[in-house]
C-alpha cells in the first residue's frame, strides 16, 4: 500500500501532511472550546449551558490530534520515504478542483444551467481532447435534461442566470 | 412470531401494488447506476435523489430511496470484478478474487457468485429485521433519555474498537463530526454557537452537504490522481453460467453463514459492510482449505465478502428503524429523508405507523429479489457504460452533486460547502482518516448532545446516572469495552514472547 518510493521534487511527503492536518485538528479543538467556553459550560439555571457538551468535543479534538502529531513526530525519520502524492499525481487533482470551484463561482452570476454547459464543454474540450460535436452534444444535451427533470417533472427551482431571465424563465 | 408474520403479510400488500414495483424498478436501476459509476454511491446518490422524492408519498419513496440503496449494493460488485476498479469501498475486498477470475475468463461466474451471494446476505438479514425488529422496538419502548445516550455511546465505541483505521484518527474524525453538529442555533437554550458571525452558519451543517461533499467530490479527485484508465475484460452471463455456477455454491454454505453473522453483527454495531467485507474474507482465507490459493481467483474469496457487505449493509437499517440510530452513512440518509416526511424512526414508529414499517421491510424482500434478477440481466450494459470516458463522466456527477447539494435547502453556500467538504474528503481519505464516523456525527450530534444534557438534568450532573441501572449500565459498559478493545489486543501482542530477531514495533 505504501509508496515507498524515493521522493522526487516536489512531491509531497506523507508525514508532512499527517502533521499539518494534525496540527489543524488541534486548533479547531481550540476553537471549538473557546466557543464553548464563551458561550458558558458551567451549570445554568436551567441545566448544562450550551457550551457544555461541545467543550468536551473540542478537549477530544485537541487530545486526539496532539496524539496523532506526537506520534508521526516519533516515528518521524521512519517515515522519510512516504510520499502522499507525487507531482505528476497533482496536476490532474488540481485540474479538476480548479474548474470546480470556477464553476461554483459562475453559478452565483450564470446560474446552474448556463455555468454547467461552459464546465462540462470545458472540461470535455481541455482534458478529453472531445471534438466540437461530442462535446456539444453533452454540453448542451445534460443542462437540458437536469432542466426537464428538475423546474419541469419535479418543480424542483435551481439557481438562474440572466440567460433564464431572457428566455422568460 | 405470528403476529409479525401477519403483518409482514399486510406490508407485501402494500409493496406489491404496480406504482410501488415500479418505483422498486427505477430505484434498483438508479441504484446499480450508482453503484457501478465512480463518485456517486450509496450514500451521496440517496443523498442527491432525495429531494426528488419529497412530492412523493412517504412509503413508495422510502421503497424507491432503498432500493437505491440495494442496487448501489450489487453495482460495486461489476466494476470489482471487471474492472479491478471498486465501485464501492465495500467492494474492495470482492476485487482480490474476482478480478483474477475475470482475467481467467470466469468473469461470468464470479458475477453470479457475487450476486448470488450477495442476495442470500441481504436475505438472512431481512429475516433477522423482521423478527428482530418488533422486540428491539418493544424493548425501547421503555428507553429514557441516559439508555439513548448509552446506544449513541456504543455505536460510536464501536466505530473506534471495530474499525480498521487507527483509533485516534476515528476518533478526530468522529468530534469534528459533532463539532460541526454543534454549529448553528443551540435548540435547548436558544444560544448561537460558533457562527462567529456569519448568518450562513446559523443553520448549522447539514449532513447531507456533507455525504455528497465527502463521498462524492473526495472521490472524484482521488479517481483524477489515479488517472483513471478502464481497462476491462468483457462480460457475458448467460444461463448456463448461472446454472452451473449455482450448483457450485452451496458447497460454501459454511463460509456463507459465516459471513451473513458477521455481516449481521457488524451491519448492527455500526462497524458498516466495509470492515465486514475485509473481516469476512480475512475469516475465509483462514478456514478454507484452500485458503493459500486466495488472491488467484478463488470463489470462496468473491462469496465471502460480498455476503457480508450485503448482511450489513441491510442489517444497518435494524437500528435506524428501531432506534432512530443509523447503522451506517446511507442509513443516515435514509433516516434524513424519514425526518423530512415527518416520520421519528424510533421504538414508536412500529406503533404508531405500521403500515409503512412493514411495507418497508416487504419491499426488502422484494427490491432484493427484483434487484437479483436486473443486475443478472443487464451486466453488458453496466459494463459499457464504463467504457463512456472519465472527461465526460466527471464533470456530469459533479454537476449532479453541484444541484444535490443545493437542493438540499435551496442554498448556494451549501454548494461552497460541498467543495470544502470535497477537499477534506480527499484528505482524510488519503491519510486514513475513516469518513463514516464523521457522517454519523454529524447526524447524530444534536440527538446525542440532547441525549446527554437530558440525563445530566435528571442526575443533577452526575456521571452516575449512567450506570444507576443494570440496563444501562450494562450497555455502557459494554461500550467501554469495545472502547478498549484495540488496546487489549495490544496489550496482548506485547505479553506474546517474540521471536527472536522481529523488529521493534514502531
Amino acid at each position: 500500500m505504501d509508496n515507498r518510493v524515493s521522493p522526487g521534487a516536489g512531491d509531497v511527503q506523507t508525514r508532512w501532511m499527517e502533521l499539518a492536518v494534525a496540527l489543524l485538528v488541534v486548533a479547531g479543538g481550540i476553537v471549538v472550546a473557546i466557543d464553548a467556553l464563551r458561550v458558558g459550560i458551567a451549570w445554568g439555571d436551567d441545566g448544562p449551558k450550551a457550551g457544555y457538551f461541545p467543550f468536551f468535543i473540542g478537549c477530544a479534538l485537541m487530545v486526539a490530534g496532539g496524539w496523532i502529531a506526537a506520534k508521526t513526530l516519533y516515528a518521524w525519520r521512519s517515515l522519510a520515504g512516504n510520499v502522499f502524492v507525487t507531482r505528476p499525481e497533482l496536476r490532474p487533482v488540481f485540474q479538476m478542483l480548479l474548474p470546480t470551484i470556477a464553476f461554483v463561482i459562475a453559478i452565483y452570476f450564470l446560474g446552474i444551467y448556463v455555468s454547467s454547459a461552459i464546465y462540462i464543454a470545458a472540461f470535455m474540450l481541455w482534458q478529453g481532447k472531445f471534438k466540437w460535436p461530442v462535446t456539444a452534444a453533452t454540453a448542451l444535451g445534460v443542462p437540458i435534461a437536469i432542466f426537464l427533470l428538475f423546474e419541469i417533472w419535479f418543480l424542483v427551482p435551481l439557481p438562474k442566470g440572466p440567460f433564464e431571465r431572457l428566455i422568460g424563465y | 412470531m405470528l403476529e409479525d408474520v401477519n403483518n409482514l403479510m399486510q406490508g407485501f400488500a402494500v409493496a406489491l401494488t404496480w406504482k410501488n414495483l415500479l418505483f422498486m424498478l427505477v430505484g434498483i436501476l438508479l441504484g446499480v447506476l450508482i453503484g457501478v459509476l465512480p463518485g456517486l454511491g450509496g450514500a451521496n446518490g440517496v443523498a442527491i435523489l432525495l429531494p426528488l422524492t419529497f412530492s412523493m408519498s412517504p412509503t413508495s419513496a422510502i421503497i424507491m430511496l432503498s432500493c437505491i440503496y440495494w442496487g448501489a449494493l450489487f453495482g460495486g460488485a461489476i466494476t470489482s470484478i471487471l474492472f479491478n476498479i471498486p465501485g464501492e469501498p465495500w467492494s474492495v475486498a470482492t476485487t482480490f478474487d474476482g478480478y483474477p477470475m475475470a482475467q481467467q475468463g470466469r468473469a461470468g461466474e464470479a458475477m453470479t457468485a457475487a450476486f448470488t451471494s450477495s442476495f442470500v446476505g441481504a436475505l438472512f438479514a431481512v429475516i433477522l429485521i423482521t423478527f428482530l425488529a418488533p422486540l428491539v422496538a418493544k424493548f425501547a419502548l421503555k428507553f429514557g433519555p441516559p439508555e439513548f445516550f448509552a446506544v449513541q455511546f456504543l455505536t460510536f465505541c464501536s466505530f473506534v474498537g471495530m474499525g480498521r483505521e487507527p483509533p485516534a484518527k476515528t476518533i478526530v474524525s468522529m468530534m469534528l463530526g459533532f463539532a460541526l453538529a454543534a454549529v448553528g442555533l443551540d435548540t435547548v437554550t436558544g444560544t448561537l454557537r460558533m457562527t462567529f458571525g456569519v448568518t450562513d452558519l446559523l443553520q448549522g451543517f447539514d449532513f447531507l452537504v456533507a455525504v455528497i461533499g465527502l463521498f462524492g467530490l473526495g472521490e472524484i479527485l482521488l479517481t483524477m490522481e489515479e488517472g483513471l484508465a478502464f481497462k476491462g475484460t468483457k462480460a457475458k452471463i448467460d444461463f448456463n453460467v448461472v446454472w452451473k455456477t449455482w450448483k457450485t455454491l452451496p458447497k460454501y454454505w459454511m463460509t456463507s453463514l459465516r459471513a451473513c453473522l458477521i455481516g449481521c453483527w457488524m451491519g448492527i454495531t455500526p462497524g458498516g459492510a466495509t470492515p465486514a467485507s475485509f473481516m469476512s474474507y480475512g475469516m475465509a482465507k483462514r478456514f478454507s482449505k484452500n485458503g493459500d490459493k486466495f488472491g488467484d481467483g478463488q470463489i470462496e474469496g468473491v462469496v465471502a465478502p460480498e455476503t457480508a457487505a450485503h448482511a450489513a449493509g441491510t442489517s444497518a437499517l435494524l437500528p435506524m428503524l428501531t432506534l432512530g440510530i443509523p447503522g451506517s452513512p446511507t442509513a443516515a440518509v435514509l433516516l434524513g429523508g424519514l425526518l423530512i416526511w415527518g416520520l421519528q424512526p424510533g421504538p414508536l414508529l412500529f406503533v404508531e405507523k405500521p403500515d409503512f414499517v412493514w411495507g418497508l421491510i416487504a419491499s426488502m424482500y422484494l427490491g432484493n429479489i427484483v434487484g437479483l434478477i436486473i443486475v443478472l440481466t443487464t451486466v453488458p450494459w453496466w459494463a459499457a457504460i464504463l467504457r463512456i470516458p472519465f472527461a465526460i463522466i466527471a464533470p456530469v456527477i459533479v454537476v449532479i452533486c453541484a444541484i444535490g447539494a443545493y437542493t438540499v435547502h435551496n442554498k448556494m453556500f451549501d454548494v461552497s460547502m460541498m467543495v470544502v467538504f470535497g477537499v477534506i474528503g480527499y484528505v482524510f481519505k488519503k491519510l486514513k482518516y475513516p469518513l463514516a464516523p464523521l457522517v454519523l456525527a454529524l447526524v447524530l450530534g444534536d440527538m446525542a448532545e440532547t441525549a446527554f444534557r437530558q440525563s445530566m438534568l435528571l442526575s443533577g450532573g452526575t456521571i452516575s446516572v449512567f450506570f444507576s441501572n443494570g440496563l444501562v449500565g450494562s450497555i455502557m459498559t459494554l461500550a467501554l469495552f469495545i472502547l478498549c478493545w484495540p488496546l487489549l489486543g495490544k496489550i496482548r501482542e506485547r505479553m506474546r514472547p517474540k521471536p527472536p530477531g522481529s523488529p521493534r514495533p514502531a
